[in-house]
């Protein structure tokens, strides 16, 4: 087979991408764009059943598949999300049919940079895709071009470079660490290859090369000191990419934090990575938590709570073993569903309110009745109340922390609660009581807000056996 | 013979800490650039004598991109937009120039105990690069700190990315060095790009990140 599926994650998005920048018209674009997105998510469902062989720069196993399924997928729905938001602000005038195209390629792009960096079987290839992938973000944050936009941009791009170099430096010291012992060239960088000779890899440098990794891809991850560009990034760009930053990215630069945690778990002199990332981890979800009390912009709000959450899933792969490893994947894939699906509603919120600000818009369920209960199931799934698929792998990352560091547990429930709190602080403002603002009629696409819901709400109450075992056994290499 | 490559190497790869240095306390944009277009000058160097004792002539291609984008094209589309934007004043650091030496060498000292400690079985050439590249990395984002100007901050930052260069030419066949020496230069476009496009958009009064910050946090 010539035109394998793996090929065909990369190809599709370029194809189209290449396609997208050069075609006219919005309608054609729009509609070329999700089924793009849409062909890219077939064929990485393809790859569970027929899984192609790993080569030299491409790499298929039982964990990227997880991650590369639900990019896709969110990537897809986005698209159709996409489709209308941006129709919607070309009619306001906020964006030029040039922009527009643009917009489109710079997605595609996108989408092959995060392909690429999951499926790359080589460290420094990775590390090019996970750039690629940033780059292209700037670019779509900045879009609207007003002050603050390019602002976040600048920001975004500053903050991120230095992470970027920081992960290349940490890149170059594992090579240095695998030299002597696979030799010199390609090899030492081949991730199949690392795995299995790892153990006779010199600690030291292991370790030292692991803290610069936490460093560089922690920023792109959203840890807590190294954050600032996120919510920027969230507030000022267009609302779709504020929902694959959330929902994808991030995951995009913790998978690789995870291969590299799989990397120095196999060496027996090097340190646990574990204790670091549940630090980082755990502060960075106190600290968000905190900070969505003072928020007075309705897209920072969630970039916040982006933050926590992500603070939650490093914590949970920080702890490690089967269960708090499961609970980590499922909370991963539970917050990007929801999360996405959120900002699918604000997206449209702040078109018919035509603002931002959580001051002006008020009584969204009375006004908009289908947004603001889209707005409120979301926001109910994403604080962790029962029964939808949030509170599930929250309460599984506490439970498997009680059992062995109860205080840690307690610091984690902590967050968990006061986040609700801010939530529900700013969701009855936003939601219920006098409808407030301007009201436009919403001309909003409803279908991939609530099809991320209802998978949210079913994985709440039945999770298919199939995807626990696939789940489980993901959770058991990552160690 | 072993003796001299080593000796050169190892000159080459001090000096740019050296030059380094020298950009931490330049007050003025066009002597700021000046170093910077030397920086990249004596990692050309250094990149040139890697290639040329590892055997390793694809890695004249990584040299040929430090002397003609790096050391050549950027400072004078520096020094063009420097011009247009009036902001060849003196530059205001947040720290003194003596506290940011005083600093330096404190980061200096911390990579060589960092590097020379756990690379103790690694030859002698790659890990003193190494030690030398995690210097002139840190000192980058020293400078990143202490400076407020956008065009500062990014000459910060090009030279930090010197330093990964650097340390991937050390490390002896590192595949893709090439590769990502040309993702760094489109990076390094775009940044330049980037500070020309707030120029042309004439959103920005200035570039002085200061002002920048007024939007930092919320929109009230």
């Amino acid at each position: 087979m010539t035109f394998g599926a793996l090929s065909g994650v990369l190809l599709i998005p370029v194809v189209a991408a290449a396609l997208l920048a050069v075609l006219p018209g919005y309608h054609v674009t729009a509609r070329l764009n999700v089924l793009a997105a849409l062909l890219t998510f077939l064929t990485a469902c393809s790859l569970f059943a027929v899984e192609p062989a790993s080569g030299t720069y491409l790499l298929v196993d039982d964990l990227n598949k997880v991650f590369i399924v639900l990019t896709t997928f969110v990537g897809f729905t986005t698209a159709m999300f996409s489709a209308s938001y941006i129709g919607h602000e070309i009619e306001l005038g906020k964006l030029t049919p040039r922009f527009v195209r643009f917009y489109h390629a710079m997605y595609q792009v996108l989408m092959f940079g995060m392909n690429l960096a999951l499926i790359a079987n080589n460290i420094g290839l990775m590390w090019v895709a996970i750039e690629l992938a940033t780059l292209s973000t700037v670019l779509m944050v900045g879009i609207y071009r007003t002050h603050e936009a390019l602002e976040a941009a600048w920001k975004y791009f500053i903050l991120g470079s230095v992470g970027i170099a920081l992960a290349l430096f940490g890149t170059i010291l594992i090579y240095m660490a695998a030299r002597p012992v696979i030799g010199e060239g390609l090899d030492a960088m081949v991730w199949t290859v690392l795995m299995t000779r790892a153990a006779q890899f010199d600690p030291a440098l292991l370790n030292v090369a692991f803290v610069f990794l936490l460093l560089g891809y922690g920023t792109k991850v959203g840890l807590a000191p190294l954050h600032a560009w996120l919510p920027d990034a969230h507030a000022e760009g267009p609302t779709p990419i504020s929902a694959v930053l959330s929902g994808l990215l991030l995951n995009v630069a913790l998978y690789a934090l995870l291969r590299f945690k799989m990397l120095l778990a196999l060496s027996a002199g090097a340190i646990a990575p574990g204790p670091l990332m549940v630090t980082m981890g755990l502060i960075s979800a106190l600290f968000a938590a905190f900070m969505l009390y003072k928020r007075r912009d309705i897209k920072r709000l969630f970039a916040y709570s982006s933050i926590e959450h992500m603070g939650i899933i490093v914590f949970a792969f920080g702890m490690g073993g089967p269960l708090a490893n499961f609970a980590g994947l499922l909370h991963m894939t539970m917050h990007s569903l929801t999360k996405s699906a959120i900002f699918f509603s604000v997206g449209h919120i702040s078109q018919v309110k035509g603002t931002q600000k959580i001051a002006d818009i008020g009584g969204l369920t009375a006004s908009n009745p289908v947004l603001g209960w889209g707005l409120v199931l979301g926001v109910v799934a994403i604080a962790g109340l029962p029964p939808l698929g949030i509170f599930m792998s929250e309460f599984l990352v506490v439970s498997s922390t009680f059992a062995r560091q109860p205080w840690l547990a307690v610091v984690l429930v902590a967050a968990i609660l006061v986040a609700l709190g801010g939530l529900f602080m700013r969701l009855n403002t936003v939601a219920f009581g006098e409808p407030r603002g301007a009201s436009a009629p919403a001309k909003a696409s409803y279908v991939p807000m609530f099809a991320h819901l209802a998978l949210v709400f079913v994985a709440g109450i039945y999770l298919p056996p199939a995807l626990v075992a696939g789940f489980e056994n993901v959770a058991r290499q990552l160690g | 013979m072993q003796g001299v490559t080593f000796d050169i190497a190892h000159l080459l790869a001090g000096s740019l800490v050296l030059v380094s240095f020298l950009q931490l306390y330049q007050a003025r944009l066009y002597a700021l650039l000046n170093i910077y277009a030397l920086h990249a000058l004596v990692l050309a160097a250094s990149v040139a004598w890697q290639a040329f004792i590892q055997s390793a002539p694809h890695l004249y291609i990584t040299a040929g991109i430090a002397l003609i984008f790096k050391a050549m094209i950027i400072p004078v589309a520096l020094h063009r937009i420097i011009v247009r934007l009036g902001i060849h004043r003196e530059i205001e650091t947040v720290v003194g120039v003596g506290s940011a030496m005083l600093l330096g060498m404190g980061l200096v000292a911390l990579s060589m105990v960092v590097m020379l400690r756990v690379t103790a079985e690694a030859d002698p050439l790659a890990r003193e690069d190494l030690a030398f590249a995690l210097a002139v990395v840190l000192l980058g984002l020293l400078m990143m700190v202490t400076r407020r100007n956008a065009v500062s901050q990014v000459i910060g930052f090009m030279s930090l990315e010197n330093g990964l260069v650097l340390a991937a030419t050390g490390a002896k066949g590192m595949p893709l060095v090439v590769e990502i020496s040309v993702a760094f230069s489109v990076l390094i476009a775009f940044i330049v790009v980037g500070i020309f496009l707030f120029r042309i958009r004439e959103r920005f009064d200035t570039v002085d990140v200061h002002a920048l910050d007024r939007f930092q946090g919320e929109r009230r």
